[in-house]
């Protein structure tokens, strides 16, 4: 036993092995969860089941819920017009009051998707075990937490026990060298990542994201690579905990205070990769050589740089990969063969828990500033959480996106899931910073390129899919 | 939990890799605070010509007569024969719902996304992983004969095709009794609460 403790470890394995209660020969772990986060669509059935059974909530103290996905983003004066998504409000209302768990509902001032409150609200800190039910869960990795998603069932395993069964994943090592040229951000780092692997290619996997660019990046921007860690299959996405975290979580509702920061800060220290551990896997990107990224098909890794050509599917030699990709341009109506630069776009959406955080918004609006939305475009800018609309405001950024004739909404999952109200059209073609671009995930027959909020901006004010660094230097040349 | 023994029924091709969850059920269904009804909108967007907005309003939509689960050449399938990565993306426990409300019983491909596999595992809906070569056969076969009966045996991990080719597939052994018994895995989980509160006191959490 003492021998396993000095052999060097990854972040993943410590949190691990920490978080086991214990482990049963030929079965999953019991794995201990420190926070659980809840939302109103995949927790109903949970709680009904707890029921059923007669079972109380273990630790509603470890335990935090909020509305997002259902959830209108229009003002609150505004009656919910559909009255399934009322009804599941109403039912997550009641089980929070009945099971005595905290709850941010709609209207509250800390009400906001659930993976950007839980950072914000101090909740989610290093070292810690978290699930949701909700796969960009991976989103509060980028603290240095164990962090995924988990359907139904085992959130009520998590409501009645505080553990799930859980088998050990392997880990990959997501190496990040070089700088980002201008114009290209963390989301580009990401959406690159998962071209490279395919949509499957994490599987199996904890992905850990280092390297001087991811060093580089701020708590932010981390959380953009995590959140996104889903989409190439691994369930949980890790960054190591650093200064820049120590310093983001310092102070914050729910962070420790005190003796116990201290003692939670040391704790904290001992969690980056030792020296010699080793990962199943690992794969190295160069920072320097990404451009700005767009997805041209219908899952994330089907991603080119801005200016590459989209994939022709007379060039795909495997049959099914060939059929995926024929299916995928038909249902987008694209061509292959040369860049989307140029393409129209009906709508751009700046939001979803991958990008709807103050540096977001901010990084946007410093872009859109004094320019205008093109007439043919809707754009809608959705802060993530009541608390990041507020610092907006206060920062004037809702007066920059509004007199350019964005939309300034109310916090939620917005258009990046169809089950609120804002949607596509069938046939639109929306340039997103979401997470997600499967078909009619933003509306039947709706069709979405994923790409950054810069690139989401160019979008917007040209009409067109634009390679954004072309607005950099016109800016330089304005000044 | 429900049940898995034996199986022996005949199976649906839906060869199209990277199927994810928002097409075998898309979200605005998820607005539901049960599990019910969820079969008349599995595959929803692929299966009817009109765009439905609700479960309720899936009644008597016009089946698109392309989608292999509206052609009567496959009708009564309890196998789902898929591409790869199925199940990829949101983690929302209602595409097992759906699967299972609308008769399926096992899928079979050559690869699983994880969370997709979890949620099946749990609501007796079992996830077969073949290499390529098997899955080619597979295809092949279906192809032949659209009523070939495939017989799945959990106990044995096995899968008999008509011609009496035998092949086993991986399963840990935990899933597998957890299946083959019927076990309530919230049950297994309750009986750890001494371990499960020492572990609380130690951990000061
Ligand atoms: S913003 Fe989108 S991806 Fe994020 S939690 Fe909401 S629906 Fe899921």
């Amino acid at each position: 036993m003492a021998a396993a403790l000095n052999k060097p470890r990854t972040l993943f394995e410590k949190v691990w092995d920490q978080h086991v209660v214990l482990q049963e020969p030929e079965s999953p772990a019991v794995l201990y969860i420190d926070l659980h986060l809840v939302h109103e669509v995949t927790s109903p059935q949970a709680f009904t089941g707890l029921r059923q059974r007669g079972l109380k909530v273990r630790r509603p103290d470890r335990t935090v819920a909020t509305m997002d996905h259902s959830t209108p983003t229009t003002p609150l004066s505004v009656p919910i017009a559909d009255a399934l998504a009322a009804a599941q409000l109403d039912f997550m209302k009641k089980n929070a009051e009945e099971f005595g768990i905290r709850l941010y509902e709609r209207g509250s001032a800390q009400q906001g998707i659930v993976h950007v409150i839980g950072p914000e609200l101090g909740l989610t800190q290093p070292g810690m075990t978290i699930v949701c039910g909700d796969s960009h869960t991976s989103t509060h990795g980028a603290f240095g937490a164990l962090a995924f998603g988990i359907g139904t069932s085992e959130v009520e395993h998590v409501l009645a026990s505080q553990c799930l069964l859980q088998y050990k994943p392997k880990t990959m090592a997501i190496t990040v060298y070089g700088r980002l040229g201008p114009g290209v951000s963390a989301k580009d780092i990401i959406l690159a990542v998962i071209a490279k692997i395919g949509v499957g290619g994490g599987t199996g996997y904890v992905f850990e994201y280092r390297g001087e660019a991811i060093r580089a990046l701020s708590m932010e921007e981390r959380m953009t690579i995590c959140n996104m860690s889903i989409e190439g299959g691994a369930r949980a996405g890790m960054v190591a905990p650093d200064d820049k975290t120590f310093e983001y979580v310092a102070g914050r509702e729910y962070a420790p205070k005190g003796a116990a920061w201290d003692k939670a800060l040391a704790y904290w220290k001992t969690l980056p990769t030792d020296e010699g551990a080793t990962y199943d896997a690992e794969i190295v990107i160069d920072a320097s050589s990404l451009e700005p990224m767009i997805t041209y098909g219908t899952n994330p890794g089907m991603g080119i740089s801005i200016t590459s050509p989209v994939p022709d599917p007379a060039q795909v030699s495997d049959p099914l990969e060939k059929l995926a990709l024929e299916k995928a341009l038909a249902y987008m109506d694209i061509e292959p063969g040369k860049p989307l630069l140029g393409h129209k776009v009906d709508v751009v959406f700046l939001g979803s828990c991958t990008n709807s955080r103050i540096s977001d918004l901010r990084l946007a609006a410093s872009l859109i500033k004094g320019k205008r939305v093109a007439d043919s475009v809707r754009m809608l800018v959705v802060p993530g959480s009541q608390q990041v609309k507020r610092q907006a405001e206060a920062e004037g950024l809702d007066v920059i996106f509004r007199e350019a004739g964005a939309e300034w909404r109310e916090a939620g999952c917005s258009m990046c899931i169809a089950m609120n109200g804002d949607q596509l059209e069938p046939g639109q073609y929306a340039v997103s910073t979401s997470n997600r671009n499967f078909e009619g995930r933003q509306g039947k027959g709706g069709r979405t390129f994923l790409a950054s909020p810069l690139t989401a901006v160019a979008a917007a004010v040209s009409g067109t899919v634009t390679d954004v660094r072309t607005l950099l230097t016109e800016n330089i040349a304005i000044n | 939990m429900a049940q898995f023994t034996t199986l022996t029924a005949r199976a649906m091709p839906l060869l199209v890799n990277d199927i994810d969850t928002d097409q075998i059920i898309p979200a605005r269904f998820l607005k539901v605070t049960d599990k019910n009804g969820l079969g008349k909108v599995l595959f929803c967007d692929w299966r009817y010509q009109e765009t439905i907005p609700s479960v309720d309003a899936a009644e008597g939509a016009t089946p698109r007569a392309d989608f292999v689960l509206n052609t009567p050449t496959y009708a009564g399938a309890k196998i789902l024969l898929a591409g790869d990565n199925f199940g990829c993306g949101s983690s929302r426990e209602h595409a097992p719902w759906a699967l299972t409300a609308y008769g399926f019983q096992a899928v079979i491909s050559t690869s699983f996304a994880d969370i997709f596999r979890n949620n099946s595992l749990k609501n007796g809906l079992l996830p077969i992983v073949v290499d390529a070569e098997t899955h080619a056969t597979l295809i092949d076969l279906l192809e032949e004969v659209p009523d070939a009966e495939l017989t799945i045996d959990l106990e044995s991990q096995s899968l008999t095709l008509p011609g009496g080719q035998s092949i086993t597939f991986p399963i840990d052994a935990f899933a597998r009794n957890c299946l083959l018994r019927g076990v309530d895995q919230l049950g297994y989980l309750l009986t750890f609460e001494e371990q499960i509160k020492a572990y609380e006191e130690v951990q000061h959490v």
